[in-house]
């Protein structure tokens, strides 16, 4: 019996590649924002149709091939048998990549259902169903004939993003289409406003936090060399956050048209949501008792350290934001898109990008190319970061005062909204720098892992091979 | 502990239960809004949108318009004396999909509706920075030359009718003419204003439905008050 890992190394292509396509995008929609001309007077390239292909791209194309990466690899030497079928395993992979491909064509296109992060039109919706099923399958068909009785918690957290994911995509995505492009969905209103938000706030839960718990506590404990913290803790932590998460929905939608109870549940459990969250970060980072020293040296460990603290610093944030008297301040801001670039950077980025760098010497076989690179790389993501994340926090407080900023005549202090426009000018130039920096260092990183898998300096032993 | 070192064992069960966990909050939150008595209060006055207005808001859906613009103004002093009155969940029973927006890089539009003259519209798309100097917003002068199709707007009509939008099979068979009445009103409007165009352009479509955005309820919340 052999793994197959050259399905891994397909889906560790895809992530490298769908990353630095994503970012690109993002990067040229944060400059759009400083300087509107760059905008291209194009239909193709305006920053509505470009945003929403930014994260899609990043979302499911960057993240879903990272998370794809961490599952074949880990579930096939967790389970100690070879993915169940290697056809449904290539019907997934190709599949999943000609699903990105028609949404950069479509996207572009002006071809939507313009509701977020579900954006594609119902025919690719449904090639997405398609394919998500030949995943699970496959994915189900391998733990049915598993040579491991007990399930490790990365499985737990694996299945619970492929059972989970079916259930939103398919609910959500229900509509009556008018043509082969266009289609309105069977809910109105704030139902259909309630049902997405239900999607897309557990499509973070379940796409970019449960996998990435598993993918956490595979490689992590793999790179630092020590056995998971808590066995205890994980259980407790894994059935809090499943059980939990897919009610903080609502808290998209605070002061809206929105039933007050459904508001005040969503608030509510997106507080008690700090608990499990917490109880994985700290699984995670005590995992790493005893190997702090490592830190100085190995760049796997670095990334892994700032990615497991971004999780614990967003999934404070969130819940605090999900408070009614802060959200009134925060909503519509780039606080928000802070918020939301302190996960995907920080928590899925450099999650990702520990695990690709560790994964790198396993694949193909050679040391990774030059480990000063990768340590390089570190620096320029963590200080793009935090460029960024300070610049929509400091952009989203002038929003927000700006916008409630009442004078002693009872008037409006900024009556124009075109003042509030024209403050957020520098912020949007810093977080533009962020994003640029933190872009170069991917593609820093793209260039480190192409020299190594093409040849590094000398093939490694097969013993640190394996 | 132990109980669960077995559960780790049975892993149909294990997915079970994960599902379970999911399905518990799912119904218990979700559920509720598909009835009368936990949704949100019905609006009066509130009815579904022309042809055109349908027309325009798929042209707000395809630019990717909410991706700016929100459409609900919240029950803040600051945001009724900027935007108007706040916005009530009834008034958005004929959104398919809805727009309410999540990030406001440019104004909340939910009260737009009769603002600004439809000259000024035609303006602003066209070149956002004639009418609101420092705006980041792109220009949209292709809209100006682009048309619609009425077979198109049709096909919506009929879907929208069966998504659950009470339109009559007669309202869905007038589309064309529904279209045509209402983009030659304003047509014949923005003459004065110096403004040349033909009915069947994107941006009279486009006009249509932001000169309807929330209005539909303001007679209600007038008696309201």
């Amino acid at each position: 019996m052999q793994y197959d890992d050259a399905i891994v190394r397909k889906f560790f292509g895809a992530t490298v590649l769908w990353g630095v396509v994503g970012m690109l995008v993002g990067v040229i929609i944060a400059l759009q924002l400083a300087w509107w001309p760059a905008n291209l007077n194009t239909p193709w390239t305006t920053f509505g149709r470009l945003r929403p292909l930014h994260t899609n791209a990043v979302i499911f194309a960057f993240a879903g091939n990272a998370v794809f990466t961490a599952v074949y690899y880990s579930m096939q030497r967790l389970l100690k048998v070879r993915m169940w079928n290697d056809m449904l395993s290539n019907v997934h992979f190709w599949g999943w990549q000609a699903i990105i491909v028609s949404a950069a064509v479509t996207l572009p296109l002006g071809m939507t259902q313009g509701k977020e992060y579900a954006e594609l039109i119902w025919p690719i919706d449904i090639a997405i169903a398609l394919v998500w099923v030949a995943f699970a399958i496959n994915f189900f068909g391998t733990i049915a004939i598993r040579k491991v009785k007990h399930l490790y918690v990365a499985i737990w957290f694996y299945m619970s993003m492929v059972i989970t994911i079916t259930v939103l995509h398919v609910v959500n995505s229900l509509a009556i289409p008018a043509t082969l492009t266009r289609s309105y969905p069977i809910f109105a209103g704030m139902t259909d406003a309630l049902v997405q938000w239900w999607y897309g706030h557990n499509a973070v839960g379940f796409f970019l936090t449960t996998p990435f718990l598993g993918m956490m506590y595979y490689f992590l404990p793999k790179a630092a060399e020590r056995p998971v913290y808590s066995y205890r803790l994980s259980i407790i932590h894994f059935w809090a956050l499943v059980f939990l998460y897919i009610w903080a929905g609502p808290h998209h939608l605070l002061y809206s048209g929105l039933p007050d109870w459904a508001q005040t549940l969503g608030a509510i459990f997106s507080i008690m949501l700090i608990a499990p969250s917490w109880g994985g970060m700290l699984n995670g980072l005590l995992t790493l008792r005893g190997a702090w020293d490592r830190l100085r040296t190995d760049p796997v460990l670095k990334f892994y350290v700032v990615g497991v603290s971004f999780y614990g610093m967003s999934t404070f944030e969130g819940p605090m934001m999900s408070v009614r008297a802060i959200n009134a301040l925060t909503h519509y801001t780039n606080w928000t898109v802070g918020h939301v670039h302190s996960g995907a950077l920080g928590w899925n980025g450099m999650m990702t990008f520990g695990m690709l760098y560790w994964l790198a010497p396993r694949l193909f076989g050679r040391k990774l190319y030059n480990e000063g690179w990768a340590t390089t790389h570190f620096w320029m993501s963590t200080i793009g970061i935090v460029l960024y994340i300070l610049s929509m926090w400091a952009g989203g407080l002038t929003e927000g005062l700006q916008w409630r900023a009442i004078d002693d005549a009872g008037l409006l202090a900024y009556p124009n909204f075109l003042d509030t426009v024209l403050a957020l000018a520098p912020f949007y130039w810093v977080r533009f720098l962020g994003g640029t920096l933190f872009l170069l260092g991917t593609v820093l990183m793209t260039v480190n892992l192409l020299l190594t898998a093409k040849g590094g300096p000398a093939p490694q032993t097969a013993a640190a091979a394996k | 502990m132990m109980n669960h070192r077995w559960l780790e064992g049975q892993a149909p069960l294990m997915a079970v239960l994960s599902l379970v966990a999911i399905l518990f909050g799912t119904f218990l939150e979700v559920g509720p809004i598909f009835t009368a008595s936990a949704g949100p209060d019905a609006v009066p006055g509130v009815t579904p949108y022309t042809p055109l207005e349908v027309a325009g808001r798929d042209i707000y859906i395809r630019e990717g318009c909410y991706v700016c613009h929100s459409q609900m103004v919240r029950p803040f002093r600051s945001e009724t004396l900027r935007y108007g009155t706040w916005s009530r969940g009834g008034e958005y029973v004929h959104d398919r999909p809805f727009q309410l927006g999540s990030r406001r890089i440019g104004p909340d539009l939910h009260r737009l509706g009769g603002k600004y003259p439809d000259a000024w519209h035609y303006e602003h798309m066209r070149d956002p920075r004639a009418t609101s100097p420092n705006s980041v917003m792109p220009p949209y002068p292709w809209l100006v030359d682009a048309t619609y199709d009425a077979d198109d707007i049709r096909k919506s009509m009929r879907a929208l009718q069966i998504a659950g939008t009470p339109y009559t099979d007669e309202q869905v068979a007038g589309t064309e003419a529904a279209l045509a009445a209402q983009a030659n009103k304003i047509v014949e409007g923005m003459k004065p204003a110096g403004i040349d165009t033909e009915p069947d352009r994107e941006i009279v479509a486009l006009i249509a439905y932001l000169q309807r955005l929330g209005k539909d309820g303001t007679a209600a919340f007038a008696e309201e008050n």
